[in-house]
This record gives C-alpha cells, sequence and structure tokens, in this order.
C-alpha cells in the first residue's frame, strides 16, 4: 500500500480540494483519511456515509478526591502546565490544561490524586463513492491531537490494508498533528500557493518532511495570481532537489465545487484537467 | 485592549487581518503585534524594517548520569509519553517526545536525573516604528512543543494599549493557550462551507473560554449569506465584510499591506479595531 499525504505548511491553499479531486480520479482501491482532525473538511466533499463512530480517549487526565486532599499545594507547585489552581482554598485539575503525566500523583503525600480516562473526540469509520473514509473530530479545545492522527491512520490501516493507496489530507503547520500525520509515508504531495507565507511555509514544511525520511513533492494552486511569486517557488523547488509536480490556475469552479459538496474533478473546469494532469504525473511515479 | 485573530480553517486570511489591524491601529497608538502561529509565522514577512532581536525558547529534558543510574527502568516506567526507555546497558531518552514534565527526575530513586534546558524554539523581537512591535515565536523544525513557544511570545509581549496575537489555524492546544487571557477573538472566516464549518468549531471555542468575539469575513464573492446566518443565530456581529479581489490577493501574496498602500483600507481597519474595543467595553 502506497501512503501518500497531502500537506500545505499554510492553511487554505487548497488541500482538502487536491484531496477530494484525487479521491475521485483515483481509479486503484483506496482509503482516505482525514488527519486534519481539530477542522476536518474532507467530508464535505466526499459525502460519507458512517458505517461505524467510536470514542476517542486521549491522555488520561488527573483527578483531585477533595474528601483526602489536604491542601497542602505540593502538586500544584510540581505542575509545569499550570493545570491546578487553587479556588477559594480548594486545588482542582483544569482538564483543559492537563498533559497526563501523573507529577500530581507521583508527589501527592496524601494519595489524593488518580488518573481518569477522558473522551476528547470521536472516530468514524464511513463509505463513500470512493471507497472507505476514515475521519474524527476533536473536541474543540482539546489536546492530543498528535494521538488521534496515529489512531484513525491505524484504523485505516487495519480495515483496509489490502488497498493500492492511503490517501491523506494532512493538517496544516508543521507540529505534532503534522508530525504524526507524515510519519510513515511514502510521498508527501505540498500544496502551497504564490504569497510570500506560502513560499516561506513550504520550505518549513519540506525540512520537516525530509527529516522524517519521506518523498516530497510540490504542486502550486492559484499559481496565476502571483506569476512572480510562483517563479519564485518552481526555483526553490529546482535548488532545493525537490519533483514539481505542476500548477493549478485560479478557478472560481472550485468554489462552486466546494459549495455543491463534490470534488472539483466532477465539473469541466481548469483546476480539474491540472489536478488530473498531476495525478497522472505522480501516479505513474508510484506504480 | 488584547485581541486574538483566529479562524479554524487555515487561509483565511487571519495574518492578513492582523498585520492591517496592527500596521493602521499603530498611526495613533502604541501596538504590539505577537505572532503566536508558531508553527509557521508569517507577520515578519509584511514588516521587513526592524533590527531582530533573537531569544531561545528551551524546555527542562532529563540529563541522567551514568555513574548514578542503577538502570532500574523506574524513570522510564513512569514516563507517560514514551521518552525514556531503559535498554540492557543504559537509558535512551527520545527528546521529541518528552513533555518535560519533570516526572523523571522525581521518580528516579537514586536521584541521577537532572534536567538540562534544550532549545525548541525562539522569540524574535523587532521594532518596525516608534509605535509598533513584532514579536514573533518560531517552533524550530522537527519539535512539537508548540504551547511553550507561544506562552514565551505572550510573555514578551508584554502590555500594550493594543495587543494584535495572530493564531494558529485549528482549534486545539496552541489556539486555546493563544487566546487564554484574551479580551476579544476576531474570527476570521470566508464564505465556503469549509470555512463555515470551521467558524462553527472556532466560535465553540472562544463561547467555551467566555471571550467575546466577532466575525470578518474575507474573500468575500458575495454569497456570504449562510455566513451572516450563522452570525445572527449565534448574535456575533460582523464586524467587516473583505471582497476577494486579485488586486488585494497580489499586495498582500507579495508581502505588502494593502493598509500601507491605500489610506481608505487603513480607515477600514482602524474602524474594525475601534469596533472591538466598543464591544469589549459594553460587554
Amino acid at each position: 500500500m502506497i501512503r501518500l499525504a497531502v500537506v500545505s505548511g499554510k492553511g487554505g491553499t487548497g488541500k482538502t480540494v487536491v484531496t477530494g479531486a484525487i479521491a475521485q480520479i483515483c481509479t486503484r482501491p483506496r482509503v482516505m483519511v482525514d488527519c486534519d482532525v481539530d477542522a476536518a473538511n474532507l467530508e464535505l466533499i466526499l459525502d460519507p456515509h458512517i458505517l461505524e463512530r467510536k470514542d476517542f480517549y486521549g491522555m488520561e487526565a488527573a483527578f483531585i478526591d477533595p474528601g483526602i486532599c489536604t491542601a497542602c499545594g505540593i502538586c500544584s507547585d510540581a505542575c509545569r502546565f499550570d493545570a491546578i489552581p487553587i479556588t477559594d482554598g480548594t486545588f482542582s485539575v483544569d482538564p483543559g490544561r492537563c498533559e497526563g503525566c501523573r507529577v500530581c500523583r507521583l508527589v501527592c503525600p496524601s494519595g489524593a490524586v488518580s488518573m481518569q480516562p477522558r473522551v476528547v473526540g470521536e472516530i468514524f469509520y464511513s463509505q463513500t463513492s470512493y471507497g472507505n473514509l476514515v475521519h474524527a473530530c476533536l473536541i474543540p479545545g482539546a489536546a492530543n491531537s498528535g494521538l488521534l492522527v496515529s489512531e484513525i491512520k491505524k484504523l485505516a490501516l487495519s480495515r483496509n490494508g489490502d488497498c493500492d493507496l492511503m490517501l491523506i489530507d494532512g493538517p496544516p503547520g508543521i507540529g505534532c498533528p503534522l508530525i504524526a500525520t507524515i510519519t510513515g509515508t511514502d510521498q508527501v504531495l505540498v500544496v502551497t500557493e504564490p504569497s510570500v507565507s506560502g513560499l516561506h511555509d513550504l520550505e518549513r514544511v519540506v525540512q520537516v518532511s525530509r527529516g522524517l525520511r519521506t518523498q516530497v513533492s510540490v504542486v502550486i494552486n492559484k499559481s496565476d495570481l502571483n506569476s512572480r511569486i510562483s517563479g519564485e517557488i518552481r526555483d526553490f523547488c529546482r535548488d532545493a532537489d525537490l519533483v514539481f509536480r505542476g500548477e493549478i490556475p485560479y478557478d472560481e469552479t472550485v468554489m462552486e465545487a466546494v459549495r455543491m459538496g463534490r470534488p472539483v474533478t466532477g465539473y469541466d473546469a481548469p483546476a480539474s484537467g491540472a489536478i488530473r494532469s498531476i495525478w497522472d504525473n505522480l501516479s505513474r511515479e508510484l506504480w | 485592549m488584547n485581541i486574538t485573530v483566529a479562524s479554524g480553517k487555515g487561509g483565511t486570511g487571519k495574518s492578513m487581518v492582523a498585520a492591517n489591524l496592527a500596521w493602521s491601529l499603530s498611526a495613533s497608538d502604541p501596538v504590539t503585534l505577537v505572532d503566536c502561529d508558531v508553527e509557521e509565522p508569517n507577520l515578519h514577512l509584511f514588516f521587513p524594517d526592524g533590527h531582530p532581536v533573537v531569544s531561545p525558547v528551551s524546555v527542562l529534558v532529563p540529563d541522567i548520569d551514568p555513574d548514578r543510574c542503577t538502570l532500574c527502568g523506574e524513570c522510564a516506567r513512569f514516563c507517560a509519553f514514551g521518552a525514556l526507555v531503559a535498554a540492557k546497558d543504559r537509558v535512551l531518552f527520545f527528546p521529541e517526545h518528552c513533555h518535560s514534565c519533570g516526572g523523571c527526575a522525581v521518580a528516579c530513586p537514586e536521584g541521577a536525573i537532572a534536567e538540562i534546558a534544550r532549545p525548541i524554539g525562539t522569540v524574535t523581537e523587532r521594532t518596525i516604528s516608534p509605535s509598533l512591535r513584532l514579536v514573533t515565536g518560531t517552533l524550530n523544525e522537527g519539535e512539537v512543543l508548540a504551547v511553550k513557544v507561544i506562552q514565551k511570545a505572550k510573555a514578551a509581549a508584554g502590555n500594550a494599549p493594543w495587543v494584535i496575537i495572530d493564531a494558529s489555524p485549528g482549534t486545539s492546544c496552541p489556539v486555546v493557550e493563544t487566546l487564554t487571557g484574551s479580551d476579544f477573538c476576531i474570527l476570521v472566516t470566508e464564505s465556503t462551507p469549509f470555512g463555515l464549518h470551521d467558524l462553527a468549531i472556532a466560535y465553540d471555542v472562544t463561547y467555551q473560554m467566555g471571550i467575546q468575539s466577532g466575525v470578518v469575513i474575507n474573500r468575500s464573492d458575495g454569497k456570504d449569506e449562510a455566513a451572516h446566518r450563522f452570525c445572527e443565530e449565534k448574535k456575533i456581529p460582523v464586524l467587516a465584510v473583505i471582497p476577494f479581489e486579485r488586486r488585494i490577493a497580489e499586495i498582500q501574496g507579495s508581502g505588502n499591506l494593502i493598509s500601507r498602500r491605500d489610506p481608505a483600507w487603513k480607515e477600514r481597519f482602524c474602524a474594525i479595531g475601534r469596533a472591538c474595543r466598543a464591544l469589549w467595553e459594553g460587554a
């Protein structure tokens, strides 16, 4: 199975549009995974029918038993995450800040701290017209997004390991969820846009991807919005020895397709043609 | 006043709003602009002037004294993050998994673990003009503790009549850390189902945190009914609607600011700032 992650560094460059299009035009057996777990959008264009759902448990959170606690404050001092504030003389754990490290339980002289499981999201296994989709939703404001990403990739592998392609829609950024997303992938497709921010963020996501030893190639979306910077991105790819896969022009059909909840490749439009030729080029190399 | 610019969905124009708002307000008041999108900070690209003063951001990680270590494995059993593994002849440490909780040093019965600083990012301060400071948090490539860098960037920003903070996309822990202590949140959205879906999640976070918010609809093609309906339903004011124009995309994309180019835009961004202040003072 080939694992392909579509990422971007900068948000909003068109990762999900490209992923949704590939999901539609790829002719091999495939499973899709939406790893942008705090703002999952792939479901909005793949129209999934949910087959199964299950709770996602993050790291356990500390709980202080008020009947045992003597309010000595040792746990609060030891907590590096400022997760144990005192209110009206009582110490309690702020679950939003608790990382589940258990230092408070270790240092409590009274045995008042226990660790309790907590649900921080939900995982979905769905059917779409193009194959199965594994997606998730993290409770807004919750931690553990990297852990959730690893979980849904594992689920996709265990259920659909016989597919030829695991197609992953990645999160923006270069931190915890992005690293969990591209770990173990064969190929990373970076979708960038012609702006100073797009280029700057491309450079950082490429560096992280290379550190994780995956193949990296690049496409420029909305390339005609700034042809000078599109040129700089092509130069960067050449100098950094990255495979440049092509350009997608700015096309209002993309917004129309998103509004209709469909992949753009269902429309006869310049952006569709560009994505098809990028996919032809990439898939010839993958298989 | 402390305003965070957030969005849920990436690429809706948070940095564009934050940079233009800060630049416009700084014509009459001192402003500190803080880049808390530490995974992909971009605001400095819009302000090439100003000498950068860089300070490292470090976290404490275990340093194991091999002479004292008896390889008992207590540290590895304690670590909830899998950052320590007791091998036959030594304890292996994986710094990228370490959350810097300090627990291993407490758990070690031999007192063999000290903690040493490990750099994970930087905070860069620049004076852009006499009334505008830019503070940028940057997470090093390959690191994961974004929250620590955000805390340092906010601490370096301190107080000013206007503190404008650019958040990262998403709604998880970095965004919560960025929003903590803010007086107001500007939610930037775009008029697509993606933008609206993620606006709803981001609004949830501000609501749960008790932070008042207002919406800027960016890159509008005029079909914003759904976003307006959402705002009416939740009783959140729409602070501005910025149309999609190739000219704006080109100016911003090249690292310029529309408010620096065009006094009418400067006035529009000042009006957004005044509206936020009036809502905050009215609350």
